[in-house]
């Protein structure tokens, strides 16, 4: 089963390197961009019999940081 | 009785060795050295240092992988008893992903790494690891960090400040820290997590000895307990 989790900052929490990002897309022209967050994307292959409650398990002792960080959780099939 | 110390090397640890030096340099008895994959910790640690460096590479985020590691449930176990444990840079980002301080520390707000000698203002001289200094007291200690940027939501700065637990500010915020912290306790008090390298500040070769303070007080504030 492939599993895509996506890894994002809470909102509130600066993002310095989302702020750079977005002042290089000014920079290059692009107009019209009100924010840029950046986040991850972790992709597993796990076994199929695999529990929501493992997947949320890994997220919440290593993939994430919930200080910080929100996950989100997709079945890719 | 000799102090005995530990200092724990993780792969990608750089400022283990500096460490090692400071701490046989202030009690006259070398540290223990344990590396990460190490099941257990010697027994009777009087103090525990996670050193400054990459660990893992920094994968992931800094110090996530290294708060997995089989020594860290030890390190863990042993805070827990009340064992003081000093973190140091990615020692301070190691303590806050295993859960043993608040916050987490995120890329500068600068995006650049950052490495000079800073102010730091000394907040609570009443812990293991700041008796040594007087309150209010100013030092200079070096930082060398890319993700040094203290964040932790307010309802646990306000708890943090509160309880005495902010150890050191920045004089002038170097990297965004959340109310200019550099340096956290955790409720017991036995845990320090500081952004800022004292090991880096304790010769007058390094440019100054203002980490000698952190290193003696603790020595004499354990010898005294």
């Amino acid at each position: 089963m492939k599993i895509r989790i996506l890894v994002s900052l809470k909102p509130g929490v600066l993002d310095p390197q989302g702020r750079a990002v977005h002042h290089a897309l000014e920079g290059l022209g692009f107009k019209g961009v009100d924010d840029v967050r950046i986040g991850r994307t972790v992709e597993l292959d796990v076994a199929d019999n695999t529990s929501d409650e493992a997947l949320t398990e890994m997220c919440e002792k290593l993939l994430a940081n919930t200080v910080i960080e929100n996950y989100k959780i997709e079945k890719l099939g | 009785m000799g102090f005995r110390s530990a200092v724990i090397t993780f792969p990608g640890s750089n400022c283990d060795r500096d460490m090692a030096v400071a701490l046989e340099q202030v009690s006259g008895t070398a540290p223990l050295r344990v590396w990460h994959g190490d099941a257990e910790l010697p027994d009777g640690l009087d103090f525990i240092a996670l050193p400054g460096g990459f660990s893992y590479g920094d994968y992931l985020r800094s110090g996530a992988m290294a708060a997995n590691s089989p020594i860290m449930r030890e390190v863990i176990r042993a805070a827990d008893r009340g064992v003081p444990v000093l973190g140091v840079c990615n020692g301070f980002q190691v303590l806050t992903e295993a859960r043993l301080l608040p916050g987490a520390l995120m890329r500068n707000a600068s995006q650049h790494f950052i490495c000079r000698t800073v102010g730091l203002k000394v907040e609570n001289a009443q812990s293991i690891f700041t008796s040594g200094y007087e309150a209010g007291q100013e030092i200079r200690i070096p930082v060398a960090h890319h993700d040094g940027n203290y964040f932790a939501d307010e309802d646990t700065l306000d708890r943090l400040e509160g309880e005495g637990r902010v150890a050191f500010r920045y004089t002038e915020n170097c990297n965004g820290s959340r109310r200019d912290i550099a340096g956290v306790l955790n409720k017991a008090g036995n845990v320090l997590g500081m952004m800022p390298h004292p090991e880096r500040a304790v010769d007058a070769a390094h440019g100054g000895t203002d980490g000698l303070a952190l290193f003696e007080g603790a020595m004499k504030a354990l010898a005294s307990a």
